[in-house]
């Protein structure tokens, strides 16, 4: 494998969005939804301003967990599809470069341009905060933006798989949605429907496993079970067992996320 | 025109080791027989003309030389490797490739394109402003591709063709889009390219535009290459009739009839201001003898040779 192919593909994907504006825009966004979150987010309880770290953090992931899947799967579901029926894939496999280069090149770009904006947009966010934090509440907050970095690359990889697969960009398209249904809304639902028809006599040892199988749900885990006060409100402390719930383990769960569907989509891209 | 620059001494003899090799390839989807079983050599230094017609598997095989799809069977090297080996990538190298309708990227710029193509290949970039001055389209080097005409857009494509000077070129129609003007000028590149000893495969559906230009060309139909040689061998092969245009005053009309009845001659047609015999190629010099009994009547003597066209029609029907 020569890493100077890997890295001239990378660096396109990378600078093509930056160059449109895609790296910024998604910044924003989420630039504009932790500051509303964290200031406004407990509006409705009639206080306005920065409440806690912890209650921000909560609030964030609820939004995060619909909205990183999302920007991951609308990012990278052509990108392979998109060069083959663009036309622009004979062209690039001629030149002297494997189709695992290629891949990875594809992937790393865009992964690249996704952490960008994830980091850039929260980040700016945890520097306007960093005064009002203490060491605690910051480190909380790094954690959070890591593990967004780790949702949006395992979901990137989702998408760069279903790209390699799908035959046409309006499949890949359609796939990219239903992946996102799949994960982000029926997923959770299976898990609670398998529980509530077997009354909790079936499944209820194997649901933290369950929640494994899912990056959003994993993303959620290593967020919400680090802070004492929302760990009770979300009820996770009664069914996730702590020894589960290590962040290491978590995070090579997510590891696992991201490299699994890229492994699949190297060997398929392959033949 | 003398040459002084102290060029690399190039061979005088063509190098006698073909550089693309194909022995029995096939390339089956299901039942459809894409290549079927095509054996093929185009020697260094060659220009060779692959036609055929929409479907005949040309495109397919181009992919295969290019190691694009994997053959369904037989064997395909070039420059003495094995297409689907590891030996590849320095191969690739060496490879200039235009695809048909080429598609480059609209957000890039003329350079950029040239720039990141050049990486790929791990070619320095510095030589790519006189790559797009040879082409054509240095003014346009700092404009984006979305900018771009069709004709443009085949000419940044040839010009990442010949990023680090290629030994072999493959180029599927290439002229497609590009004015007459720019077409002269693509082929005086070409021209130049066969002086540097550059092997060359290409294809083009305009028949006319080629055969006068390549060494050699395979007349591919059905996924099988009919026919294989230089257009002149390809004729005599087919052994076509060719068209004599003798021109003569109209009231000498009769005496060319005349002189010709008995002789071995098919049509014989009265035309403006001319007569075109159509003859056997084995009775060509039978009918220009006759012909020159008529004196001072006969103005003016063209022969006709059967086009590449009509050849290959000859082959592919």
């Amino acid at each position: 494998m020569e890493f100077s192919q890997v890295a001239t593909i990378a660096g396109k994907e990378f600078w093509d969005r930056i160059r449109n504006r895609w790296v910024l825009a998604v910044a924003l966004v989420f630039t504009a939804f932790a500051l509303s979150i964290a200031y406004f987010g407990s509006a409705q309880q009639g206080a306005v301003g920065f409440r806690s770290i912890e209650v921000t953090i909560a609030s964030l992931v609820s939004l995060v967990i619909y909205l990183i899947p999302l920007i991951a799967l609308v990012l990278g579901f052509d990108a392979i599809v998109g060069e083959r029926e663009r036309g622009s894939l004979d062209l690039l496999l001629s030149m002297p470069i494997t189709r695992l280069e290629l891949l990875l090149g594809k992937y790393l770009g865009l992964a690249g341009a996704l952490t960008f904006s994830t980091i850039a947009g929260f980040g700016l966010v945890g520097v306007v905060l960093a005064s009002q934090l203490d060491l605690n509440a910051l480190f909380h907050y790094f954690g959070f933006m890591l593990s967004s970095v780790l949702l949006g690359c395992a979901f990137l990889s989702l998408a760069v798989m279903l790209s390699v697969f799908a035959a046409d960009r309006t499949r890949a398209s359609g796939l990219a949605i239903a992946t996102w249904f799949f994960f982000v809304l029926i997923f959770d639902l299976l898990v609670l429907g398998v529980l509530v028809v077997t009354a909790g006599q079936w499944g209820g040892e194997a649901l933290p496993y369950a929640l494994l199988l899912n990056p959003a749900d994993v993303f959620r885990i290593l967020n919400i079970f680090s802070m004492d006060d929302v760990r009770t409100l979300y009820g996770l402390s009664t069914v996730f067992p702590p020894a589960l719930a290590q962040p290491w383990l978590l995070g090579l769960v997510m590891a696992a996320w991201i490299a699994g569907p890229l492994a699949i989509a190297a060997w398929r891209f392959r033949r | 025109m003398a040459d002084t620059s102290p060029a690399p001494t190039k061979p005088s003899q063509p190098d006698p080791v073909p550089v693309i090799v194909a022995r029995g390839v096939r390339k089956h989807y299901g039942s459809i027989h894409a290549v079927d079983g095509v054996d093929l050599e185009v020697r260094a230094g060659e220009l060779f003309g692959l036609i055929g017609h929409n479907g005949a598997g040309k495109s397919t095989m181009f992919k295969m030389m290019l190691g694009l799809i994997p053959a369904t069977a037989g064997e395909l090297r070039i420059d003495g490797a094995q297409v689907e080996g590891g030996d590849f990538r320095a191969v690739r190298r060496k490879i200039g490739y235009l695809p048909e309708n080429v598609v480059l990227y609209d957000n890039l710029t003329g350079t950029e394109t040239l720039d990141f193509f050049a990486r790929l290949k791990g070619v320095s970039p510095a030589n790519n402003a006189a790559l797009l001055e040879r082409v054509g389209l240095i003014h346009a080097a700092k404009r984006r591709v979305r900018e771009y005409s069709k004709g443009m857009r085949q000419r940044l494509g040839f010009a990442q063709a010949l990023l680090g000077k290629p030994r072999i070129l493959f180029l599927d129609e290439p002229t497609t889009g590009l004015d007459p003007e720019a077409i002269r000028g693509f082929y005086a590149i070409l021209r130049q390219l066969k002086s540097e000893g550059v092997t060359m495969v290409i294809t083009s559906h305009i028949l006319a535009e080629i055969q006068e230009r390549v060494d050699r060309l395979a007349i591919m139909a059905a996924g099988k290459v009919q026919a294989t040689g230089t257009v002149q061998a390809l004729r005599e092969q087919m052994d076509l009739p060719l068209w004599f245009d003798v021109r003569v005053a109209p009231e000498d009309f009769e005496s060319v009839r005349n002189v010709l009845a008995g002789l071995p001659v098919g049509a014989v047609e009265a035309r403006d201001g001319h007569i075109a015999v159509q003859c056997a190629r084995d009775a060509k010099m039978t009918v220009i003898a006759a012909l020159a009994t008529l004196d001072g009547k006969v103005r003016d003597l063209t022969v006709r040779e059967p086009s590449l066209e009509d050849v290959f029609f000859g082959f592919s029907d």
